[in-house]
């Protein structure tokens, strides 16, 4: 969850102030998840670890992912801000329940490795400026700023991306380019993904599958 | 990559010049021509416009390998100002949370003018200051903290820093800097607080929290804090409305900059300038003295000392100096230089 901080002294307007994305309000239950993922399981794999296709679509990483993010994205497939074709018949079995169920299934699920680092030295560096300090003169901010320290995600919002799949993150980078995916806030992600070339795209996503999705 | 690192002066037409002055002609495109796509302004002639080189210019620069660490231990405290918490900086700040784009970015007020353009008579404090004493004063307000003593290693790899981002830029230039400072959008006749705090839930609460606290994460920084303990403190050049809406439009949302109407950026702007924050060090224990002394050069661009419409609250009118404390000796601004100098205005 999302850590706030206490302002000390001046004691003013405390609001509550989270909020963020809709439908965090239904609890999930992990072990009713696991069932409800029966339908997951072929593309995500049992241990929720997807897998990395390169040239085709490649299934994300969902293990270790925070709940309510997924729960997010999974309303938002159905909806249809975030296009996602060959996810739909199976979203479109899941209540509102089950997507909080499978969400916090996943969500507990130990982080697997990623693939797709594997690239030359030059591509890599590349890949790790712009996670770590963007290219302000083509005005790509850094990931970081965003998926905070370690690109491992901050809150339900930023989701974390250190560890992913390199082919799921440069899907999902073209797919915010071309406009299949927009159901980020404020179009942070949007603005960002559109300045970006292909080979930043391809470098900055072989670099976070090569780093650690959590600290531990 | 292109190598896009120049400096260069827009030369007028009627000026004969010196082809190597005028143009960016050796060049593919014009420095900048990202920003103009996105609408900031083209540089106008008879600026200056420079590009400060990079990091990674650094790696390959024929300098001495101390001088290079010592500028890249500067990059390192501007980027990340954490690191001296609890010792010079005692909120949520970094350097780089308002200097985008580590202190190279047009309209986000780039740091290199300072290196160029010092010493120089400084308004705010009315006496000649040096770039160690600029920096002192950003120490001093917006990290609400206890500089680094004139001269430590922690100071001087942040002057160094500075200068390296001058790299190539005329000392003392006639010309106006392109994309200097903050530049504010043209003030509306109305200003909202109301629209202002929509707006803010609006456009800026996901990253910077309803309350402004700013966004953290297992306790790592990531996103600021605009106002409360964790911000600037009320002496800062962002609590002026006009700063804080130029920087609001040129920069924010983050990503998307020019996004906002004028309207839209100054109402956030006021909105965000009439919250509390520490107190500002010159205070003297009297809102009002204050007021009077720092007033003409300062605060008549700030909602210091005024009424909040909403609530009546009396803004500043308070001693909480945040995580600094009242062990902490705020740092002395302002000392007055040169009292005998006879100068003509």
């Amino acid at each position: 969850m999302t850590s706030k901080r206490i302002l000390g002294g001046l004691g003013l307007l405390l609001g509550a102030g989270l909020a963020s994305g809709q439908a965090v309000a239904i609890e999930g239950d992990a072990e009713r998840g696991e069932a409800a993922a029966g339908t997951c399981v072929a593309c995500h794999q049992a241990d929720g670890g997807g897998m990395n296709i390169p040239g085709g679509e490649s299934w994300p990483r969902l293990a270790g992912l925070d709940a309510d993010y997924m729960v997010k994205q999974l309303h938002d497939v159905k909806q249809g801000s975030r296009e996602a074709p060959t996810m739909m018949p199976f979203v479109d079995g899941l209540d509102d329940q089950q997507i909080a169920d499978v969400s916090a299934y996943y969500s507990q699920l130990p982080v697997t490795d990623a693939e797709g680092g594997d690239v030359d030295a030059e591509m890599l560096a590349r890949g790790e400026q712009i996670a770590l300090r963007g290219d302000w003169d083509e005005y790509i901010v850094s990931c970081k700023s965003c998926h905070g320290p370690g690109n491992q995600g901050v809150g339900s919002t930023f989701p974390g991306i250190a560890g992913q799949h390199a082919g799921y993150i440069e899907n999902q980078l073209h797919a915010w380019q071309e406009g299949r995916r927009a159901n980020d806030p404020q179009n942070l992600m949007g603005a960002i993904a559109k300045r970006m070339s292909d080979e930043d795209i391809s470098a900055v996503a072989a670099w976070l599958s090569s780093q650690p999705a959590t600290d531990e | 990559m292109i190598n896009r690192r120049k400096m260069l002066v827009l030369a007028g037409a009627t000026l004969a010049a010196g082809a190597s002055l005028i143009a960016w002609a050796e060049t593919d495109g014009h420095p900048y021509d990202t920003l103009v796509e996105m609408g900031y302004p083209a540089p106008q002639e008879g600026e200056l416009v420079h590009v400060p080189p990079t990091m990674a210019d650094l790696e390959a620069a024929d300098m001495k390998p101390q001088a290079k660490a010592v500028i890249r231990r500067g990059y390192d405290l501007f980027t990340n100002t954490q690191q001296l918490r609890g010792k010079n900086v005692f909120n949520d700040m970094n350097c780089s949370s308002c200097h985008l784009g580590e202190g190279r970015q047009p309209f986000s007020a780039p740091v290199w003018p300072a290196a160029v353009t010092l010493p120089d008579f400084r308004g705010k404090n009315q006496h000649v200051n040096n770039l160690e004493e600029r920096i002192a004063g950003c120490f001093a307000y917006s990290m609400n903290g206890t500089p680094p003593a004139y001269g430590s290693d922690d100071m001087l790899a942040l002057s160094a820093y500075h200068r390296w981002l001058a790299k190539g830029a005329p000392v003392y230039p006639d010309q106006p800097i392109y994309g200097r400072g903050f530049p504010a959008p043209e003030r509306p006749d109305e200003l909202s607080y109301a629209n202002g705090e929509q707006l803010f839930v609006d456009n800026c609460a996901v990253c910077h929290s309803e309350d402004g606290s700013g966004l953290y994460q297992d306790g790592e920084y990531v996103f600021p804090a605009t106002w409360g303990d964790g911000s600037n403190n009320w002496g800062a050049g962002i609590v002026r409305t006009h700063t804080a809406a130029g920087f609001i439009k040129n920069n924010m949302p983050l990503g998307q900059p020019l996004s906002l109407s004028d309207q839209e950026a100054w109402d956030i702007a006021y909105y965000m300038t009439r919250q509390e924050r520490p107190q500002d060090p010159r205070y003297t224990g009297s809102v009002d003295e204050v007021v009077e002394k720092f007033g003409p050069t300062f605060h008549k661009h700030s909602s210091y000392g005024q009424e909040r419409e909403v609530d009546g609250h009396r803004l500043a009118d308070h001693a909480n100096w945040g995580e600094k404390g009242d062990e902490v000796e705020p740092w002395n601004v302002g000392v007055p230089r040169f009292e005998s100098l006879d100068v003509e205005e």
